[in-house]
This record gives C-alpha cells, structure tokens and sequence, in this order.
C-alpha cells in the first residue's frame, strides 16, 4: 500500500520564529510578574489585616 | 531580512494564522508616552490624597493604572486602525501597518483591561477598581468609538478620559472622590483642549483626509485659535486654585500663575500669528509647552506637598 504524499505546512522564516520565541518568554514572564504580584498583594493585606485585629 | 522580505512574510503569514508582531509591537499598543503622563499624574493624586497606603500596595495601583490606560490604547488602536492608516502621524503604528492583526490588538486590550481593573481592586478598593473600568470604557467606546468620528467638541468631552488617572489614584487611597481630587481632574480637562487643538492646527490636513471632525477643519483655524485662548484663560486660574484651597502652598500658586501666564501668551500669540510658517511655529511652540506646563505644575502639586510633608516641617 502506497503511503500518501505528506502535506508541506507554513514554515515559519528564522524571523517569525524568534518574534515567536519573544512573544513566548514575553508572556511567560508576564504570568511569573502576575503571580508574584498576587503573591505581594495577599501577604500585605494579610499582615495588615492581622495588625489591626481583623 | 530587509523590510520588504518582511512584509511578505507578514502577509504571507497573516494567511495562515501566523502573527509576525513583536514584543516591541505589543509595547506600541499600550502608547508608552500617553501611559507616562497617566503615570505620572495617577501618583500625583494617589500622594496627595489624605490617608495612607501601604507603599506596595501603592506600587501595584500604579502599575494597575498604567496597565489599564495601555488597555484602552490598545483597544484605540484596534478601533481606529482605519484612522490611523491614512494619518502620518500614525500609519505606522502596529495595527494599520500589519505587523498586528485588528483581533490580537482587540484581544490584548480587552485581556489587559480585565487584569488591570482586577488588580486595582484587590489591591486597594473596589470604587477604584470600577472607576478604572469606566476610564477604559470612557476613552474606548465614548470617545473613541462616538465622540472621535461624530462631534468637532470631541477632545472636549473626551479628554475627561485622560483627566481621570488622578482621581483613580486618589480613590485607591481614600475609596472615594472629593472637591480637591475633581480640582485635580478639571486641570487636566481643561488643559486637554488647547494642546491637542494646537497639535491639530498643524495636523489639519492628516484629519481632513482621515474624515475626524477636528475643531480646525470644521470650524476653521481661526475659531480654533480663539478657542484656544479662551481655554487658557480659564486654565491658568485653575492651574492656582489648588494654593487658593489650601491643597497646596503659596509658592506654588507663584510657580502656577507664572507657568499660566505664559500659557496665556503663547495662546495670544498662536491668535496672533495666523498665517504662513510664523502660524505653525506658534502652534508647535504652544502644543510643547501645554506638555512642559502639565508636567511641571503636576511636579510642582508633588515637590510642594512632600517638602509641606517633611518631618519638622511646619
């Protein structure tokens, strides 16, 4: 049995894919901002909530 | 790669899905010079509001500020992309030059202004949280989805958008309006006006082609010229009011009046001077010193209350 012909997709050009591998990093370091952020926010209103007997 | 070879594979990628747009395109969304005045000013009101903050929750209101005024000029240039495409001034921003499909831009604001509003609200309060989503939505779909295209009186109502970020900082501390947060809001709504009318004196013929109903190509230059100056004078006294509510010192309300009148004589001579270079001249002189005048009275709201503020000071 004969195999079909592969289908030949987008390449993506050495620029588009450093743009791409930007991008990435870009929101992966946006996400780690976002969490420590949160992080920040959660213990300061906890420890203040604690100072004043909340 | 040369821009050329660039441009078609930006087409050739846009026809599978592919986006060619770079962090740095991401970045010319959010209007970096705009976000610094918001910036700056959000502090301004967010220090003088009276009551505290603590300085990381400070920190974060900011950034949440800065993010949210990004978001709406993202969502600016998602909506005015076809605008912008025939202005000089900004056929190169992502969006109109392909570099930035209409729908990542329309995604990242909307994603943007979620997490901004979000954060403000966790962070400090909710009236703040809210009053930042209604700053997006002001200057998003009030000015730039109607105002912009329908009324010469557009940068009038719309520059409440940019008079805003002042307000929000002082909410994120006191989770409330008062008389001085909305004095520091009408100083920059009243600003708003003469400077982009002076930019706008220059850019008339970008607007024309664009088909935006600036105050120049509907009511002529020389209306918008007396405009100008009828706004500067009622700009230079507000600039004051702040010494005359006790908001800030005497020597400001020095500093205040000198830096309107000059705002005054630069409008006067912009109504002056009404043809040829000398006409153009005025109105860049005038349209650079309104950024130089905001910047410097908001500094000057900033030095007097933290020297007013000192420990041992009076």
């Amino acid at each position: 049995m004969s195999q079909p012909p592969e289908l030949e997709g987008y390449k993506l050009t050495p620029e588009q894919e450093k743009r791409r591998r930007m991008r990435s990093w870009a929101i992966a370091g946006g996400l780690a901002f976002l969490v420590v952020l949160f992080y920040i926010i959660a213990v300061v209103k906890v420890t203040g909530s604690a100072g004043h007997g909340g | 790669m040369t821009d050329v070879g660039l441009q078609l594979d930006q087409q050739a990628g846009t026809e599978v899905g592919v986006s060619s747009a770079s962090v740095g395109d991401y970045i010319a969304l959010l209007k970096p010079r705009v976000m610094s005045l918001v910036v700056f000013t959000s502090i301004v009101g967010l220090v003088l509001a009276p009551g505290g903050l603590h300085p990381a929750l400070a920190v974060v209101a900011i950034l949440a500020i800065a993010v949210g005024a990004g978001a709406s000029g993202a969502l600016n240039m998602w909506y005015d992309a076809d605008i912008d495409a025939v202005m000089s001034r900004t056929a190169n921003r992502p969006v109109p030059a392909g570099r930035v499909t209409p729908g990542e831009a329309l995604g990242f604001g909307l994603a943007l202004s979620l997490f901004s509003v979000m954060t403000l609200g966790l962070a400090t309060n909710w009236f703040a949280g809210a009053f930042l989503a209604f700053t997006i939505f002001f200057y998003a779909v009030i000015y730039t989805m109607w105002l912009k295209r329908w009324t010469p009186q557009n940068i009038v109502i719309g520059g409440a958008a940019g008079a805003f970020p002042p307000m929000v900082g002082w909410a994120a501390v006191t989770g409330g309006v008062s008389l001085e947060s909305f004095l520091l809001f009408a100083m920059i709504f009243v600003w708003t006006p003469p400077h982009f009318w002076a930019l706008a004196l220059v850019k008339s013929e970008d607007y024309r082609r664009a088909g935006v109903p600036m105050l120049p190509n509907v009511a002529g230059p020389a209306a918008t010229r007396r405009q100008i100056v009828l706004y500067s004078v009622i700009l230079a006294p507000l600039g004051v009011a702040p010494a005359l509510t006790g908001m800030a010192s005497p020597v400001y309300g020095v500093i205040a009046a000198a830096a309107g009148l000059a705002f005054l004589w630069l409008a006067w001579r912009l109504l002056r001077r009404s043809e040829g270079k000398p006409a153009t001249k005025a109105a860049w002189q005038l349209f650079g010193y309104s950024i130089f005048y905001l910047f410097g009275l908001y500094a000057a709201l900033l030095a007097d209350h933290v020297i007013r503020h000192l420990p041992g000071a009076a």
